[in-house]
């Protein structure tokens, strides 16, 4: 059976027909907050139930519920905070209890009751969510960059931003129907930012030989230089699909969602989000949502035991690698081989040879899925 | 997490099941019987959380919803 929503209920915050028309009025007279493209991306995200049951910008109590205990103030799992930060100087006049329009680019997206606004302590947020507060870490310095207070409250989204993914889109609502028409009962998530290598399809493959059906759905908008371009990752997946994979037994779609590279707590997040989308199976990467050496390499799978209820059940399946003298893809577990004949597979190293126009062997990647990367002309986001 | 701030209540089981309990979680990860009898429940709750889960989808809601997956060719 598709996973129940997180909480029991399906968010929709998604203003439509006349209500949309009313608030879109309404908005005109409102006090307005700019939001930057991070916020704006989770005012999409709670609007379509991404983040269930969350209605809106977390209020302090289930702020400092997520910090200290990792649950929500109703006892449900969660992780990461949802919050929105603006200055004093921003806020004026508005007090809790006022409307408020968030904007991004002048254009209205939201409307937010505001239901509180609280002071927070940046520093403690990095230690507890991210386990460093060391600056150089991506997570920690965009919470450095943030504003002094958090507002708090419901949001009701009245436009969408411009999606040039929106034929790769789709919102939980969507894929629950999908699942169910398919008639699928298991489903796995597979979260990704990379094209995919041998070693992904082979933990894809793994997992899905256990359950119906496989949801690939891959992290897109904001990059860093360097990183594939999303249309460059959603067509090489396509080729892979298309050459290596039954038909109907993939879906593949794309998320627009703020990666925050807090490790273990991330790998919770992902996991309550595929949830959401439906998914009963997520498969938990070592190293899940890590960056540099912040967590160590099994800490992101150490941390599921503490939640005996999240409603989501974690695949962990081990690094997968090229064995010669088992003539093919194998991990740990299954290989007795020793390292002179295992091809280990690098992304950095695959990144470098498609960047250089050149083809990675087949025992890294499949030859189709190369060429969907090498068919554009530049791969990779650009400085 | 060792900084918990939240707050707690106390819940009366009978001393033969908590001494029953204690005795079981010798040894293990969990540091206190209150800490075991939370996880517990936390996992029987949410299994009984679910069984109750309807989806809010209208009909009208489901069909716009099979139109779009089918435009998008996902049916």
């Amino acid at each position: 059976m598709v996973s129940k929503p997180h909480g029991g209920r399906l968010v929709d915050r998604v203003a439509r027909g006349r209500r949309r028309e009313l608030l879109l009025d309404e908005a005109k007279e409102l006090p307005r907050l700019e939001v930057g493209f991070d916020r704006a991306v989770d005012l999409e995200d709670i609007a379509h139930g991404v983040y269930s049951p969350l209605e809106g910008f977390m209020v302090q109590e289930d702020y400092l519920h997520v910090l200290y205990d990792m649950r929500l103030s109703t006892d449900h799992p969660w992780t990461i905070p949802i919050v929105l930060d603006a200055d004093p100087e921003e806020l004026g006049d508005v007090r809790e209890g006022d409307d408020l329009a968030l904007t991004h680019r002048g254009r209205v997206l939201a409307v937010m009751r505001v239901e509180e606004i609280y002071g927070w302590d940046k520093r403690e947020y990095a230690r507890m969510v991210y386990k460093t507060t060391d600056p150089k870490h991506p997570g920690v310095a965009k919470i450095y960059g943030m504003k002094e207070l958090l507002v708090g409250g419901p949001i009701d989204l009245v436009d969408e931003l411009p999606n040039p993914l929106e034929r790769y889109t789709l919102w939980p609502a969507e894929t629950r129907v999908l699942f169910r028409e398919r008639g699928w009962r298991r489903i796995v998530g597979f979260q990704t930012r990379n094209v995919p290598h041998l070693g992904h399809e082979y933990v894809q493959k793994a997992a899905l030989t256990f359950v119906d059906g496989l949801f690939i759905n891959p992290l897109v908008g904001w990059k860093k230089p360097g990183d594939y371009r999303d249309e460059v990752i959603l067509a090489a997946y396509e080729a892979l699909v298309k050459h290596y994979y039954p038909r109907n037994v993939v879906v593949l779609a794309a998320l627009r969602m703020n990666m925050r590279y807090a490790g273990p707590r991330e790998a919770i997040h992902h996991a309550i989000v595929r949830k959401n989308f439906g998914c009963t199976h997520f498969i938990v990467g070592r190293d899940h949502a890590g960056v540099g050496d912040y967590y160590g390499p099994y800490e992101a799978w150490e941390i599921f035991q503490e939640f005996p209820d999240l409603g989501i059940t974690p695949l962990f399946i081990r690094e997968a690698f090229y064995c010669r003298k088992c003539g093919g893809m194998v991990n740990e577990k299954v290989c007795p081989h020793g390292d002179e004949h295992r091809v280990r597979i690098s992304g950095t190293k695959l990144r470098e040879m498609l960047g250089r126009g050149e083809k990675p062997p087949e025992t890294m990647m499949r030859p189709e899925v190369a060429e969907a990367v090498m068919s554009f002309d530049n791969p990779f986001v650009e400085a | 997490m060792d900084e918990r701030k939240g707050k707690y209540t106390t819940v009366s089981i009978p001393v033969t099941l908590y001494n029953r309990i204690k005795k079981l979680i010798e040894g293990t990860g969990f540091t206190s019987v209150s800490q075991y009898v939370t996880y517990v429940l936390r996992e029987i709750v949410a299994a009984h959380e679910e069984a109750r889960y309807e989806e809010p989808f209208t009909q009208e809601d489901k069909e716009r919803i099979l139109e779009r997956l089918r435009r998008l060719g996902y049916l």
